[in-house]
């Protein structure tokens, strides 16, 4: 180094680097003086408000794949209940009120209660995960949620016996949701899980994302975040936690018998029957012209989930 | 109206018109404009173009023998290479960007998956009219056995609404499926209604 001129990218100590946090929170000060001074419009965006999680110890909480953009987590999306274009979350969900919110924990539980949004984001430390997303259309992201895992809630209102699967319930509310006034699907959307998908480890209950709280077009203020099965059965904005003896029926499957199933896992070997699930394109990523990646088994989460389906015939509950 | 549709600079200006929506997605495929998914969008706007070039090249008669403006029918030959080129652009992004070039791939998938598959036709369809759209060709078929022949345009129009009627089958969204399935309807819809006319006019003649 003795003839190149230090442009600021050596240093002596580990110490002297300014940490990421602290430079961010500069650009954030100078961003939001800049914004509240000369463009009162800008400063009317969304509030960005922080939710920090600890690193999760859950096993494949972490998948080493570089996340995918902010811009492109929060501004491709499906969420029907704000339009079926995958832009029309981002620009309509404005309207959704987060506040007040509660979720009802009803069905084969000793412990039926309604939770308001502020007991539950207090329920367990929040922790963050860095999952792979892979939409049922073919496309995938790489994103840090916050959360909890939800058995930390099912442990809490002591399910009985009966209840062998879980039925999650989502706002489906005219006057906040202009999709809903579409019959693109039967409102509200419903999705479901079996008891012991619901009480894995890896099944999040998710309140943030990028350390911030959820954007209203992401699913806010409360959703699911199942890493191993197709985006949808991520349920978004739920309002009841209902868990029941028989085997619910979800929005998807009711809309589509033949496309969708209970299960949806992600599984390369079982197409749709309109289109492939070999391979997917990685939003923000993969360049233009480059050939698509495989689609993994469980969308790589195989070692901690394939012993759930061990046995199961995966064509036939697809 | 006719005179100013017959001004020297009336064609170019639509030929250059009609090229702006594949300008504008090729500048944004360099730029990377467009969007979270530019293949999805490149592969669905080209989809989108192709059937808009089949509804105006369609309503080139009817609108000439409502209105009189019968300089219109300069531009079909132009407008209806427009569908085939947007067509072609359509078909290529999908084999490019969804399918890597992949030939044995592109022929299974078009095998399997209905939806393709009615594309397709309609792609191949559309193929020899434009093949025969010079005048050489007019000549050479005959005008009787050329315009047989091109009136395979409904069929196209018809399998395009139903490739795009089931593309968005498995969503249930309808909503932009049914526009084009009007208009198309209403444009074939007129051309069988003045057959109807003419023929129980002829019939009362005779």
């Amino acid at each position: 180094m003795l003839f190149l001129k230090d442009r600021g990218f050596t240093h002596p100590l580990a110490s002297e680097i300014t940490p990421r946090g602290v430079y961010q929170q500069r650009r954030a000060l100078l961003l939001g003086s800049l914004a509240t001074m000369a463009l009162p419009t800008l400063a009317q965006k969304p509030k960005r408000t922080p939710l920090p999680g600890v690193k999760s110890t859950v096993a494949g909480a972490f998948v080493m794949d570089k996340p995918t953009a902010y811009a492109d987590v929060t501004g491709y999306n499906n969420f029907y209940e704000f339009g079926t274009g995958k832009n029309d979350p981002a620009a309509q969900a404005d309207t959704l009120k987060t506040r007040p919110w509660t979720v009802a924990i009803e069905g084969e539980v000793k412990k039926p209660q309604t939770l308001d949004i502020d007991s539950l984001l207090k329920l367990a430390p929040m922790e963050e995960r860095i999952y792979r997303l892979r939409c049922v259309e073919g496309w995938s992201m790489v994103i840090p949620w916050v959360g909890f895992s939800l058995a930390e809630l099912i442990k809490r209102v002591e399910p009985t016996g009966n209840a062998k699967f879980v039925q999650f319930t989502t706002l489906a509310d005219k006057a906040q949701m202009p999709g809903v006034r579409s019959s693109v699907l039967d409102w509200p959307y419903t999705e479901g899980l079996r008891m012991d998908e619901a009480m894995h480890p890896l099944t999040l209950l998710a309140f943030g994302l990028y350390g911030e709280v959820l954007p209203n077009q992401n699913g806010a203020p409360v959703r699911l975040v199942l890493p191993w099965k197709y985006g949808f059965k991520s349920a978004k904005s739920i309002v009841k936690i209902r868990f029941v003896e028989k085997q619910p029926r979800s929005s998807w499957e009711i809309a589509n018998p033949s496309e969708y199933g209970f299960y949806s896992n992600v599984n390369p070997t079982v197409d749709h029957p309109r289109w492939s699930q070999a391979t997917e394109r990685r939003i923000g990523e993969d360049g233009l012209f480059a050939k698509k990646r495989p689609t993994l088994m469980f969308n790589g989460y195989e070692p901690q989930v394939g012993q759930l389906y061990a046995g199961m015939d995966l064509r036939k509950f697809y | 109206m006719n005179k100013l549709l017959l001004h020297p600079a009336a064609k170019p200006l639509v030929f250059v018109l009609c090229l702006l929506p594949f300008a504008a997605l090729a500048y944004g495929a360099f730029a990377n404009t467009l969007g979270a998914n530019p293949a999805e969008t490149l592969i669905r706007s080209t989809g989108d173009w192709t059937l808009r070039f089949l509804c105006i090249v369609l309503a080139v008669t009817p609108l000439r023998q409502i209105t009189g403006w019968h300089a219109l029918a300069r531009w079909r030959r132009m407008l209806g290479l427009y569908a085939f080129f947007y067509g072609c652009w359509h078909f290529l992004a999908f084999a490019w960007l969804d399918m890597g070039f992949d030939v044995a791939a592109i022929v299974k998938d078009i095998a399997k998956r209905p939806f393709i598959l009615v594309g397709t036709a309609a792609l191949l369809l559309m193929a020899p009219l434009a093949a025969t759209s010079f005048n050489r060709a007019i000549r050479a078929l005959g005008a009787a056995r050329w315009q047989a022949l091109h009136r395979a345009v409904y069929a196209v129009a018809l399998l395009g609404v139903l490739h795009f009627f089931w593309m968005r089958s498995g969503k249930n969204d309808f909503g932009e499926v049914g526009v084009y399935a009007v208009i198309v309807a209403a444009l074939l819809g007129w051309r069988a209604w003045k057959r109807q006319r003419s023929r129980a006019l002829a019939a009362t003649r005779t």
